[in-house]
């Protein structure tokens, strides 16, 4: 009686959209921190060390597994450092910017058959929208520090993820010529697509994760932060729990395009077979999370075997090879759809 | 319709407060030290002189101006892409020459060398 009575107040809770908002978003929430940037940077810790023939790190936890929660726990006592000459109020504000932007496009992740935290039907151009937010919190702190440094770091992030903001704009409008909508959740239903298209999928997706690449800062265009050239770039200035919450931003995005590129190309939460006792939902989220997080390895590999680009070289990859590529890309996969092909 | 945007925003609000927590935490109860040396911007060790806040160089504002233009045309293209499969042919043809027009546009930046950074 009492267990029932119990079961009927939760669902009564349920059923109240804004106690399922709050859940959803500290789920989100917990999900980003935890094994968003906390295990990713482990992750990039094991993997950078496994392709360099180190062993990275071993002694906090079996294997080093807790290496970040003992860099969390150290990081919590150390005090903020403001410089006399930085603006307070942007500089304490940049970091929260960059992790609220990466947070904001989980809204729209579908993480299997009806699990998503909210279907937008304009979810594709929301994505782009809010990713595009965290170039303004990297700006924002490269100027408010008020450190060379930083200032040009700050610069150069703005340079490079607003160029390549159009290639990925461009590949994501493709997808939705190709399907038709623009609802992350409808994309996964249209797919697997014709396999007339897959010539133009494959451009597409090696625009789209190029572009992706070069959205989250990170090698080989990781200008914004080279740490031999700018010592860390747009946060040279911030001390460790500030820091920690571009990571969690960094690592938050990393995550998010991962996965939309999961869900744009590789069919999202659909798998080759349902795994037994978790049901087709919980076999759709597993599915999921094993390919983003095989699209977040591809990217540690990439970042830790190639070296960094210059600027104009970075610059001519964007505007003279994606730009015009995605341009044609469009054009004729919408051609193809308008002929009914 | 309302409720979506209600969890943007209700997302952005409680992402906003969670990740100042941590912050928060440690404003509470890291130690606390304050003397002139430590407040001086990182330089590589030389003592700073100046400002940041100077002039920068203008490429990054020509880019930013290249950026407008194109993100503009993105925006316009995001519904078309919805409705494209009803209206059919008309709807390509008319945004084929918006996209060629553009396209003219951006060879036209890059001959005149706008798109060229040294």
């Amino acid at each position: 009686m009492g267990v029932a009575l119990f079961l009927n107040i939760v669902t009564a809770l349920l059923e109240i959209e804004l106690v399922r908002m709050f859940l959803s978003v500290v789920a989100v929430f917990t999900f980003v921190a935890i094994g968003g940037a906390m295990f990713l940077v482990l992750m990039e810790r094991k993997v950078s060390a496994w392709i360099q023939a180190r062993i990275g790190p071993r002694h906090v936890g079996p294997g080093g597994v807790l290496q970040t929660i003992a860099d969390t726990v150290k990081i919590l006592q150390k005090e903020h450092i403001v410089s006399a000459q930085a603006d307070r109020f942007m500089f304490s504000l940049a970091p929260i910017m960059v992790a609220v932007a990466a947070l904001l496009s989980y809204v729209v992740l579908p993480w299997g058959p009806g699990v998503i935290v909210r279907d937008l039907n304009v979810g594709l151009l929301y994505f782009a929208a809010v990713s595009s937010v965290g170039v303004i919190g990297i700006l924002i702190g490269g100027w408010a520090s008020n450190n060379k440094y930083s200032l040009y770091g700050g610069l150069r992030s703005a340079a490079q993820m607003i160029s390549y903001e159009i290639p990925l704009g461009l590949a994501l409008l493709t997808v939705a010529v190709l399907t038709g909508t623009l609802s992350t959740a409808k994309i996964v239903e249209a797919q697997p697509y014709p396999l007339l298209y897959y010539p133009f999928i494959l451009v597409n997706a090696f625009i789209f994760i190029t572009a992706a690449t070069a959205e989250t800062n990170r090698v080989p265009f990781d200008l914004p932060e080279a740490e031999s050239e700018l010592v860390a770039g747009y946060f040279s200035e911030y001390t460790p729990m500030r820091f920690a919450v571009f990571q969690l931003g960094e690592y938050g995005a990393l995550f998010a395009n991962s996965a939309l590129f999961v869900t744009m190309f590789l069919g999202g939460w659909r798998g080759p077979f349902d795994l037994p006792l978790i049901g087709a939902v919980g076999s759709g989220i597993i599915w999921f999370l094993l390919k983003s997080y095989a699209i977040v390895f591809f990217l540690m590999w990439v970042r830790w075997t190639y070296p960094r680009l210059r600027i104009d070289q970075l610059l001519n990859v964007s505007w003279k090879v994606l730009v015009p590529l995605g341009l044609v890309n469009l054009l004729v996969v919408s051609f193809f759809v308008v002929m009914g092909w | 319709m309302p409720l979506d945007w209600a969890y943007v925003a209700i997302f952005a609000l409680v992402g906003a407060a969670m990740a100042a927590l941590p912050l928060a935490i440690v404003w509470l109860i890291a130690p606390r030290s304050s003397y002139p040396q430590k407040r001086l911007a990182y330089e590589s060790g030389v003592i700073p002189f100046g400002t940041a806040w100077t002039q920068v160089n203008v490429r990054y504002y020509l880019f930013s101006l290249v950026f407008l233009l194109f993100d503009v045309e993105v925006v316009f293209i995001y519904p078309w892409t919805v409705v494209l499969r009803s209206l059919g042919m008309p709807a390509f043809i008319a945004m084929a020459i918006f996209l060629v027009l553009l396209t003219i546009g951006l060879l036209y930046e890059w001959k005149k060398g706008a798109l060229e950074w040294a």
